[in-house]
């Protein structure tokens, strides 16, 4: 089943002599429980696609499909796009955009409790991700007070708490080493196996690339 | 987890400091509103702990508080024979400026018919007065205690008991003497000064030579007399068989074409309007504009904790909160600060009220009230930041680190 479609998705920035075109007819199809990959040099679009996807970037017309409701259409269809990201989404950006104030137990559980689940429950099954990711001793401690890579996974278990349909991870191995990085991957791997997601990471890093089930290339706004 | 805590607990000692700065100004309004239920009391207290239903004063004046008044104690029969009179009594009222240690103080003296009406309401100390000389009750305000002696006039007088809350109009503490007593302290003059009347008496008679000697002499005794009697009120108030009979009672007085004739009621409205109209207004102006002070700082501090935390609302809207969570976590911490400031300020009045020089009422429903509009100007102040809020581009937080 298609859970991700994107057709002939156009994004341009600015007007004028300052217009960049970071989008051309860019067509995405992702399976449930597939693995896919975008890769492409700096500036290629692969962010932009991704914001678009997760309606947090306005693209400039195409068509953009999740799980069977069509978000946008030439112009935003009028879904509630933050319902949609908080029941069926799960993002993962570089900056791991954890809320600072809240412990990494806490950051992990407000995601359950914005879908309704109680206090109790939410914190016991943030606990249990985050045990599966090997952070359970640092759940009182605050954003601030762990270390890059230990915030990244904090990022990718808040973003596999809701059990989403759809992870969006950009560069999620960027800023962390080879074994890091590979351990990362195999948690996205495992991700799209057991919870039957469909996972989407955009990377520029070739070490990265094995075990997807497909590679999306992209370059200056156009997907090969 | 709630969000409004925690983000405040990044900001403990900026959200603290403001709840005390808030606090204080609403001490500063509820001590105005203590102040002005004060100004009503002090105002009225008179009337009010005078069990009379009908004022007499002087013709054409609006005595005896706003204005002064004076009328022969003895019209008190006259009025006393009125039909629906029960009783009648004269009543005197003088500031006095006395010297109560090395400091000067003020004090209100009533003087009443022992036995008549208008004497100290209720005893809270001591006992009332029960001779007719040299015996003084006084309010606890003014300080003394019983069996300390006060100098008014040429006498000194014992204070017997202490009464409880009584007032001046304007707040000064009461005390109170037989109106004997009150017509010595406010008339009686010191030996001089009744040796130079005499003589410009006498010399006034004497300078009428046409006069049978006979006849001046006893002219000059009666001019005398007249010149120092003192038997004079400054009202005479009349308890009535009932109370609905003021009305008839006051015209029918007023027929003899000789005093003025207020009922309670009206007298109260004297009161109101003369001592405590003007203050009514500005105390509404100030503490007007102390709320809308109060408004100000919470909408600022408000907007500037909503300004830090800009790129966290917009990851919340990444990972897909509603508005609603986002609009609930300001309008919580508006909220936080406005009853935190409220407590701080009840806390504060309530301990200090009874160090206020003038009397301070504190009542229930002035409370609710200002409880009431400190959540409405919370709502209000957090619209600004609530603003800011919902417009923040959920992208904000993809940039920088
Ligand atoms: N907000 C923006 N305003 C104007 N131009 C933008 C904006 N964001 C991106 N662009 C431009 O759009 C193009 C695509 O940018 P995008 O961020 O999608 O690239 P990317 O493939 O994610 O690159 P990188 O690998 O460096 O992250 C670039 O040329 C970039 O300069
Ligand atoms: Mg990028």
């Amino acid at each position: 089943m298609e859970v991700v479609r994107v057709d002939n998705l156009t994004k341009v920035y600015g007007r004028g002599d300052t217009q960049t075109v970071a989008l051309v007819d860019a067509n995405l199809r992702v399976q449930q429980g597939e693995l896919v990959a975008l890769l492409g040099p700096s500036g290629s679009g692969k962010t932009t696609l991704l914001t678009s996807i997760c309606c947090i970037n306005e693209p400039t017309r195409g068509r953009i499909e999740l799980d069977g409701t069509c978000v946008y259409d030439d112009g935003w269809t009028g879904v509630d796009v933050r319902a949609v990201r908080r029941q069926k989404m799960g993002v993962i950006f570089q900056a791991y955009n954890l809320i600072p104030f809240l412990t990494v137990l806490e950051n992990v559980a407000l995601i359950l409790t914005l879908n309704g689940v109680g206090q109790q429950e939410a914190q016991g099954r943030a606990l249990e991700l985050l045990e599966y990711l090997e952070m359970e001793s640092r759940w009182q401690r605050y954003p601030s007070e762990i270390s890059g890579g230990e915030r990244q996974r904090v990022a990718i278990a808040r973003a596999l708490a809701n059990n989403p349909k759809v992870l969006l991870a950009d560069e999620p191995t960027a800023a962390l080493d080879t074994a890091r990085g590979k351990i990362v991957m195999s948690l996205l791997r495992k991700l799209s196996r057991e919870k039957e997601a469909a996972v989407i990471v955009v990377t520029h890093d070739e070490r990265m690339v094995e075990g997807f089930d497909r590679i999306y290339n992209i370059a200056d706004g156009r997907i090969q | 987890m709630n969000l409004a805590v925690r983000d405040i607990r990044r900001h403990k000692i900026r959200f603290l400091l403001t709840c005390v700065g808030l606090g204080l100004l609403l001490t500063v309004v509820m001590a105005m509103s203590g102040i002005y239920r004060g100004l009503i009391n002090d105002a009225t207290e008179v009337v009010d702990a005078t069990p009379a239903q009908i004022w007499v004063v002087q013709k054409d004046t609006r005595g005896p508080f706003a204005e002064s008044s004076r009328l022969p104690e003895d019209i008190e029969y006259s009025i006393s024979a009125v039909k629906g009179v029960r009783r009648a009594s004269p009543v005197s009222f003088q500031y006095v400026q006395i010297q109560r240690g090395n400091k000067p103080a003020r004090l209100f003296l009533i003087g009443y018919k022992l036995g008549g009406i208008g004497g100290p309401p209720a005893i809270a100390a001591g006992r009332t007065i029960t001779k007719k000389h040299y015996e003084i009750v006084v309010d606890r305000k003014s300080g003394y205690a019983v069996g300390d002696t006060i100098r008014l006039g040429l006498e000194a007088y014992n204070v017997v008991g202490l009464t409880r809350g009584m007032t001046s109009p304007s707040g000064d503490a009461a005390a109170f003497v037989s109106l004997a007593d009150a017509q010595i302290i406010q008339f009686q003059l010191d030996n001089d000064a009744i040796r130079n009347n005499r003589q410009r008496v006498i010399a006034t008679f004497t300078a009428l030579n046409s006069m049978n000697p006979f006849m001046r002499e006893k002219a000059t005794n009666k001019a005398l007399a007249a010149a120092e009697n003192s038997h004079f009120a400054n009202a005479i108030v009349a308890e009535l068989d009932d109370a609905s009979l003021a009305p008839e009672v006051a015209r029918y007085i007023r027929r003899w074409n000789h005093y003025q004739v207020f009922s309670a009621e009206q007298e109260r409205e004297l009161l109101l309007k003369g001592f405590i109209e003007k203050s009514q207004k500005q105390l509404w102006l100030f503490r007007t504009i102390l709320v809308v002070v109060s408004g100000v700082i919470i909408a600022l501090i408000i907007y500037t904790l909503t300004m830090d935390k800009l790129r966290e609302i917009a990851t919340l809207k990444i990972i897909g909160a509603p508005d609603r969570t986002i609009v609930n976590m300001i309008l919580q911490q508006s909220l936080l600060l406005g009853v935190m400031g409220f407590a701080v300020g009840y806390v504060v009045i309530t301990q200090t009220y009874a160090m206020y020089p003038r009397t301070v009422l504190l009542q229930t429903l002035d409370m609710v009230v200002l409880f009431a509009i400190v959540v409405v100007i919370c709502v209000l102040a957090s619209i600004l930041g609530i603003w800011r809020a919902l417009k923040v581009d959920p992208a904000t937080a993809l940039s920088g680190g």
